[in-house]
């Protein structure tokens, strides 16, 4: 390996990873918001919209992001919809992520007893404060492992971005593989900037996950 | 109506043997993750049980096998094996094999903790009461063990083949020829005559898939309620 090599690379690859790691806290940021919508459907059973976000959730659940992504980037604007790379990677991600946040927030809201919300409601509590007071905090701790586990699966599905031209981390690995052949060094950087961004948050993730544990009511 | 199918590109797929080349690229990619499949579960077991052995050192190896794995995107593992392996070792394998190996050591890691978490969710006092009962060691896993960790082990493990067969689909990267590399050179040659022929043709993947994987997820769902 060239030391060389890897310290003309590192700001390229910085770049890059820059990139990956905004265009994946921008995507699961949506993918939550996306995922705490639908959840809530299904929660509430709210009538005809909770059979669309079925339906929403089985599609998104059985198709791969890369075929996804193709779909909304190249397909899309042909329909006279335009998006840009960026755009469609946070689209892709947010659909994608999703169903896997709504399934996560899902079976946390049903381990809260039923008892809890009669309780609430009978302490004069409105639907929005029980939700928010009762009901939320001990589904988010039981939410939270699968929540995390999501996190760190979006995070890596990223790398298939390099598919609609983002120049991404792999994107920047292939490039820099074609051009200057120095496989070894290309593929170290790679490996490296993927642990900087995923080792700290699986790392914080099983912390939080031992703390969140103990919030649960009752046990 | 018919206009609409050409209006959408949908007509393409009609033409020649374009549908049939689609599902010949469905079935290049699902064949690479039903032999990774064939080749994981046997493997799996074993390191699952392997995972709840009681020398500390085969479970250290094993934990750090399986993190390793998990932590990298699955595409960071395909380029590893197919441009890293191939430089460092000088050998030289097609973008099939990189991929059902890559498959292969990822399903194995997957498999193997699902079938430690089986393993050790079978409370300790099955394996005393048969012990009671005056059951061998053979009889107890055969007829006590086993069956129960079967059960809980199914509905994950049909979950974990439909990951595969969507990860799939990220061997077009390493230049395989799959669906989607099919995909791009059906539209490739009717961009001309068929402007939006993208949309219907990646439409028709997505649909493609969609096929392929839902019906896998069903059955999990429905062994998964049967036997909890």
């Amino acid at each position: 390996m060239d030391g060389e090599v890897i310290m003309s690379y590192l700001p390229l690859y910085g770049e890059a990873a820059l990139l990956t790691v905004k265009l994946g806290v921008i995507g699961i940021v949506f993918a939550i918001i996306v995922g705490l919508f639908c959840s809530m459907i299904q929660y509430y059973k709210v009538p005809v919209v909770r059979r669309i976000v079925s339906v929403y959730i089985e599609i998104s659940r059985n198709t791969p992001l890369l075929v996804q992504l193709f779909f909304i980037f190249y397909g899309l604007p042909r329909l006279g919809i335009p998006t840009d790379a960026e755009t469609c990677g946070i689209a892709g991600l947010a659909f994608l992520g999703g169903s896997y946040m709504a399934e996560a927030f899902r079976s946390g809201l049903e381990s809260v007893d039923k008892i809890q919300t009669e309780s609430a409601y009978s302490l004069g509590m409105n639907r929005l404060q029980t939700m928010r007071y009762v009901i939320l905090p001990q589904a988010m701790s039981v939410s939270i492992p699968a929540f995390v586990a999501n996190v760190i699966f979006l995070l890596k599905e990223t790398s298939v971005f390099s598919a609609i031209s983002l120049m991404d981390l792999m994107f920047t690995a292939k490039d820099l593989m074609g051009m200057d052949h120095n496989t070894v060094e290309c593929l170290f950087l790679l490996v490296s900037f993927y642990l900087l961004i995923l080792l700290p948050i699986s790392i914080v993730g099983t912390v939080v996950e031992r703390r969140m544990r103990r919030a649960g009511f009752g046990n | 109506m018919p206009d609409l199918v050409t209006e959408l590109g949908i007509d393409v797929l009609f033409k020649g043997t374009n549908f049939l080349r689609l599902l010949g690229g469905l079935w290049s990619a699902l064949s690479i993750s039903l032999i990774a499949v064939a080749i994981s579960i046997p493997l799996g077991i074993i390191m699952g049980v392997l995972m709840t052995s009681k020398s500390r050192i085969i479970k250290a190896i094993l934990r750090v096998y399986l993190e390793i794995i998990r932590i990298m995107p699955q595409l960071v593992l395909l380029f590893l094996m197919f441009f890293g392996t191939t430089r460092a070792f000088g050998w030289d394998i097609s973008g099939e094999t990189a991929s059902i190996i890559v498959f292969a050591l990822w399903g194995t890691a997957e498999m193997g903790d699902l079938v430690r978490g089986a393993l050790i969710s079978i409370p300790k006092h099955q394996y005393e009461s048969s012990e009671a009962l005056g059951m061998t060691s053979a009889q107890t896993y055969l007829y006590i063990i086993i069956p129960q960790t079967v059960r809980r082990l199914i509905p994950l493990s049909i979950n974990l083949i439909t990951r595969m067969i969507k990860t799939t689909s990220l061997v077009l990267m390493i230049g395989v020829v799959e669906v989607l590399k099919v995909a791009q050179q059906i539209i490739e040659a009717n961009r001309m005559t068929s402007p939006n022929v993208a949309f219907g043709i990646y439409l028709t993947v997505f649909v493609l898939y969609f096929l392929a994987c839902w019906p896998i997820s069903l059955l999990a769902k429905y062994l998964e309620k049967k036997w909890s």
